[in-house]
C-alpha cells in the first residue's frame, strides 16, 4: 500500500475494502493444482498488509462444485481475515441438488429473495446482486424481474449523491457474448443506477482484469484466486489456461478499493499474488 | 431393438462397415443419419455433435473432456445431469419421438439438440 493511500485511511469517512473472486476451492487441474493453496496465499498477502481493509467482498465461485467440503475449506481460510466478508454466489456455488442450498445455508443469512441484499458503510451504499441463478439456454447471466423490482425499491428515495457499489459474479456489461460474458438484463439495472453521481460495478467470473468507464459508472472485473482464463476470443474456449511454470501468481490476485470522502470515483488497485 | 444387439460390435475397429451392411440388409428403411453409437462429447465448451438424430429407445451418453465442469440440462426439464467433472458421463434413454433441445446450466451459451424419430 502506498503512503498516500495509508494516509487516506486516517481521514474521517474514508475506508478501504478488498475484493476476492473466483477461488474455485476444489479445483486441482493443471492450470492450478492447488486452488485452496492460492486462496491461502491471497489471505496471507492481505494479512501482511500494513493496514487492513474494513471488510471484504467475495464475488463468487468460492467453490468449484458446491461441495460442503469445498465451502468448509474456503471458510477456514477466509476466517483468517478476521473481518466481515460479503458474498455473492457464482454459478459454481449453486450446483448442488438444492440449487444452492449449501451456499445459502452458509452465506445467505439476511439476504432477500434468491439471495440479493444491500448494506451501507460510511455513506456508501453496497448492493450484492445474483445473476447466476436459473440461467436460460443460449444466454448470458440473468438478474430477473423479481430482483430488478427489489433493486428499484432499494434505490428509491436515495440521494443521487450517495456513492453506489454494485457487486455480482458475472459482469454487468457485455464483455464477450460468445462466451456468455455478460448479463442479459443488466441494462435495466444500469438504468435504475444512472441518476447516481458515482457508481462502481465490481464483478468476477472472467478471471482477469478488465475495466471501462461509462458516464458516472466505473466497471471493473477482478482477477481470480483460483486459475486464469484467456482474454476474450484468444482461445477456442473460456476454459482454464495453463501458463508457463512460475508465472501463475502473476495471473491471480485481489482487488483493493478505497473510498475517499469528497472524491467522486473510488480508487481501484489490482494486486497480483506475485510479480 | 436391432441397434442394441449390434452396439457391442460397433466398438471394434473395422466392424462398422460390416455392421452397416448387415443393418441395411435387415432393415432397408434405416436412414444413413441413424446414429450407431450415440455419444456427445463436451470439449472446449462445445457439445459435439451439436445435433444428433436417434431412434426411440436409444440411450445417448455425454462425456466431459474439459477440465471445467459442465451440465446437460433439457430445455423442457425432460432430463438433467449432475455437474459433470472431467471425464464424468451422463446417459439418458430417449423413448418418445421429438426434438429435445438442451444446454449447460453453468455456461448457457452451450446448447445442443437430440432429435428422436422413427425411420
Ligand atoms: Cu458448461
Amino acid at each position: 500500500m502506498s503512503l498516500a493511500k495509508a494516509a487516506t485511511l486516517d481521514e474521517p469517512g474514508g475506508f478501504t475494502f478488498l475484493q476476492l473472486s473466483d477461488s474455485h476451492v476444489g479445483f486441482n487441474k493443471p492450470a492450478n493444482p492447488d486452488a485452496l493453496g492460492t486462496l491461502k496465499e491471497a489471505v496471507d498477502k492481505i494479512k501482511a498488509m500494513p493496514s487492513r481493509p474494513t471488510f471484504y467482498l467475495h464475488t463468487g465461485d468460492i467453490s468449484h462444485l458446491s461441495k460442503d467440503s469445498e465451502f468448509d475449506n474456503a471458510d477456514q481460510v477466509m476466517n483468517g481475515l478476521n473481518a466481515p466478508v460479503f458474498y455473492v454466489p457464482g454459478e459454481h456455488d449453486l450446483l448442488d441438488d438444492g440449487a444452492g442450498k449449501a451456499y445459502f445455508a452458509r452465506y445467505g443469512k439476511g439476504s432477500k429473495g434468491a439471495g440479493w441484499y444491500s448494506f451501507d458503510q460510511n455513506g456508501v451504499h453496497f448492493i450484492g446482486l445474483i445473476n447466476v441463478a436459473d440461467l436460460k439456454p443460449g444466454g448470458l447471466g440473468n438478474l430477473g424481474a423479481e430482483q430488478l423490482a427489489w433493486l428499484a425499491d432499494d434505490l428509491r428515495g436515495r440521494s443521487t449523491s450517495t456513492p453506489i457499489v454494485v457487486f455480482a459474479h458475472i459482469p454487468l456489461w457485455t464483455i464477450y457474448a460468445e462466451w456468455g460474458w455478460g448479463t442479459a438484463d443488466s441494462a435495466q439495472a444500469l438504468d435504475l443506477l444512472k441518476r447516481f453521481g458515482s457508481v462502481t460495478v465490481l464483478n468476477g467470473h472472467i478471471h482477469q482484469v478488465t475495466q471501462k468507464v461509462e458516464g458516472h459508472v466505473a466497471f471493473h472485473t477482478a482477477r481470480a484466486t483460483g486459475f486464469p482464463q484467456p482474454a476474450p476470443g484468444t482461445a477456442p474456449s473460456p476454459g482454464p489456461i495453463k501458463v508457463p511454470d512460475g508465472q501463475l501468481r502473476k495471473y491471480l490476485g485481489i482487488t483493493d478499493v478505497t473510498f475517499i470522502q469528497g472524491k467522486e470515483q473510488l480508487a481501484i488497485v489490482d494486486i497480483p499474488l506475485a510479480g | 431393438m436391432l441397434h442394441s444387439v449390434f452396439r457391442p460390435i460397433s466398438r471394434a475397429p473395422g466392424a462398422k462397415a460390416f455392421e452397416m451392411m448387415l443393418l441395411l440388409a435387415m432393415t432397408c428403411s434405416l436412414s444413413a443419419a441413424y446414429a450407431q453409437d450415440p455419444k456427445v462429447t463436451i470439449d472446449n465448451f462445445t457439445f459435439t455433435p451439436a445435433q444428433l438424430t436417434v431412434t426411440p429407445g436409444t440411450m445417448v451418453t455425454w462425456s466431459n473432456a474439459d477440465d471445467i465442469p459442465h451440465t446437460v440440462v433439457s430445455d423442457d426439464k425432460v432430463f438433467r445431469s449432475k455437474p459433470l467433472d472431467t471425464d464424468d458421463k451422463f446417459s439418458f434413454t430417449f423413448t418418445k419421438p421429438g426434438e429435445y433441445g438442451y444446454f449447460c446450466s453453468l455456461h448457457p451459451h452451450m446448447t445442443g439438440k437430440i432429435v428422436v424419430k422413427t425411420f
